[in-house]
């Protein structure tokens, strides 16, 4: 499996993504209204870097992340992927999607399979096997996407992205669907993954936990029309411990930077219950604003 | 077609023994019913039961019933055939691109509502008393229910299936043939199993005015040649059962794992 990419250009001089000076609008109901969006986005995204790009619902980190991959025309602004301005969607770079894009009428392997056409059946199978085998999914070859649970057709998804080979890969909160338990123990596989196959993954996610157990660097947006308000750099070893100083320090970090409390239930007297994506019984609380 | 997972999905639902045992009583009760009615009312021009059953028996002898049986087929068959031919390519192709839908929909929707026996006196006119004009009256009858859900199948398609592929870089034929056809075909199939019914439905009235062979054929000729009304409840009875059958036969194009996954509460 090599480099589609293979240029007199060494790859290696290009950020994988860049993008200046970017603005999104879309037409209001009303005629001439325009709904701003996005605006003013800069960021780069490094060759083999796991960035993360969190902001509260409705922000238009999806939009954003739709424009990179191609799938939406900014108004104004460049994106470079590759040191290539980007013209639509390309195999070179694999969307993952948050409703699942696993097709549900071929089966395990043939979904895996779906980006290798030109390659012969053997060739075929031998990718299609090792990346079922990365996920997990050995033994559920033929089974179709409706026998599956949320995180195995996820999974399904993923392997299909890998196994075309891209260079990059996009992921639209592809664990948003899922229960928690799962929820943790797909990141950790992706984390394996990632470390093993060397692909640059930019990873949207509204949840800050996410994000701080997966990415090297966090872009925090602001509400819309949303701009990248602050980009917070993970210093934290792999495998990531959930208890240390570092983690919940940076955790926090971004909490206060999208401007949330970490308590919940301000003026009641017993300690707040651990909620998902916000907090954790033994962990410092810092009143912060 | 095998399966990795075996139990668990639809198509390992265990036989019930109910679902044949309860129409048979349903059945039983109807035929008691019918048989005590006519019995009180005293009429001797509506059959029993029995008498319906020698008239079957009389028309299978004859070589009658097969007769008609297969004239009915034929026409369905070919009137069928060529709206699934022409009306589920059309109807894709006005799923597609908004423009054709913009300008045939309207068009449709008008032909739509006209009863195909409304064009019995056209089709007449344009084909004489041949095969070719019940032909022609199933053919308009089952093309609009099948063009309308291959039409509404590629416009409920899901978005996220179309960016995939478009991600894969797939050309506009292979994206024809892996993406829109495979994911419109569980609504299609369903569009086709009406339109056979619709279809069996109409042969039978145009059989009644255009020919003189078929099942339609039968009901009109008993009545008119000495009031044999055990024969034209014989073939009422064999338009239902035949019905029936080609119901069970289209269900059976749902059963495919390819198609599936569109029927999810079944």
């Amino acid at each position: 499996m090599n480099n589609v990419l293979d240029n007199s250009t060494p790859k290696q001089a290009f950020p994988a993504v860049l993008v200046r000076d970017l603005w999104m609008s879309f037409p209001g109901k009303r005629a001439g209204e325009q709904i701003h969006v996005l605006e003013r986005i800069n960021l780069e995204v490094r060759q083999g870097e796991f960035v993360c790009l969190v902001g509260p619902s409705g922000c238009g980190k999806s939009t954003l992340l739709n424009i990179i991959g191609g799938f939406l025309h900014c108004s104004r602004g460049d994106v470079m992927v590759e040191g290539q301005p980007v013209a639509g969607p390309d195999p070179r770079r694999i969307f993952v999607f948050q409703e699942n894009g696993v097709f549900p009428w071929l089966t395990v392997q043939e979904n895996v399979g779906f980006g290798l056409l030109r390659k012969s059946a053997a060739e075929r199978a031998a990718i299609v096997a090792h990346y079922l085998e990365m996920v997990g999914l050995t033994g559920f070859e033929r089974a179709y996407p409706r026998e599956l649970s949320g995180g195995m057709k996820q999974r399904v998804e993923i392997a299909r992205a890998l196994a075309a080979n891209p260079d990059i890969i996009y992921m639209d909160e592809p664990f948003g669907a899922l229960d928690f338990i799962t929820r943790l123990k797909m990141r950790a596989d992706l984390v394996r993954i990632w470390q093993s196959e060397k692909k640059t993954i930019l990873f949207v996610t509204h949840d800050i936990e996410e994000a701080v157990q997966l990415a090297d660097r966090v872009l925090v947006m602001s509400k819309r029309p949303a701009t990248i308000q602050r980009i917070i750099a993970v210093d934290l070893p792999r495998p990531r411990d959930l208890d240390s100083a570092g983690y919940l320090g940076t955790r926090d970090e971004i909490f206060s930077a999208m401007g949330m409390s970490l308590r919940i239930g301000e003026n009641v007297e017993a300690p707040a219950r651990p909620a998902h994506g916000s907090n954790s019984p033994d962990a410092p609380q810092p009143a912060r604003r | 077609m095998s399966n990795a997972m075996g139990s668990g999905n639809a198509r390992g639902r265990a036989f019930q023994w109910s679902s044949v045992i309860l129409p048979v009583i349903v059945a039983a009760i109807g035929l008691l019913f019918w048989d005590t009615a006519v019995r009180i009312s005293g009429s001797d021009i509506f059959p029993r039961p029995h008498e319906v059953a020698q008239g079957i028996i009389q028309l299978i002898r004859q070589g009658l019933l097969l007769k008609y049986v297969v004239a009915s087929l034929f026409r369905v068959t070919w009137g069928f055939t060529l709206a699934v031919l022409i009306g589920v390519p059309f109807g894709l192709l006005l799923g597609w691109y908004t423009w054709a839908f913009r300008a045939f929909n309207p068009l449709i929707q008008m032909l739509r509502p006209i009863s195909p026996i409304a064009w019995i006196p056209v089709a007449i006119l344009w084909f004489k008393v041949t095969d070719k004009a019940p032909i022609f009256l199933i053919f308009l009858a089952s093309v609009f229910p099948i063009t309308v859900s291959a039409i509404a199948a590629v416009q409920n398609m899901q978005p996220v299936y179309l960016r995939a592929a478009r991600n894969f870089g797939l050309t506009q034929m292979q994206l024809f043939r892996r993406v829109i056809l495979p994911a419109t075909l569980p609504q299609i199939i369903t569009g086709i199993r009406i339109a056979l019914g619709v279809a069996w439905l109409v042969v039978v009235a145009a059989e009644m005015i255009a020919v003189n062979s078929g099942l339609g054929y039968l009901i009109i000729d008993a009545r008119n040649a000495g009031k044999r009304y055990d024969l034209v409840v014989a073939g009422m009875v064999m338009i239902g059962l035949i019905g029936l059958v080609l119901d069970l036969l289209v269900r059976q194009l749902e059963k495919f794992d390819e198609v599936l996954w569109g029927y999810a509460n079944r």
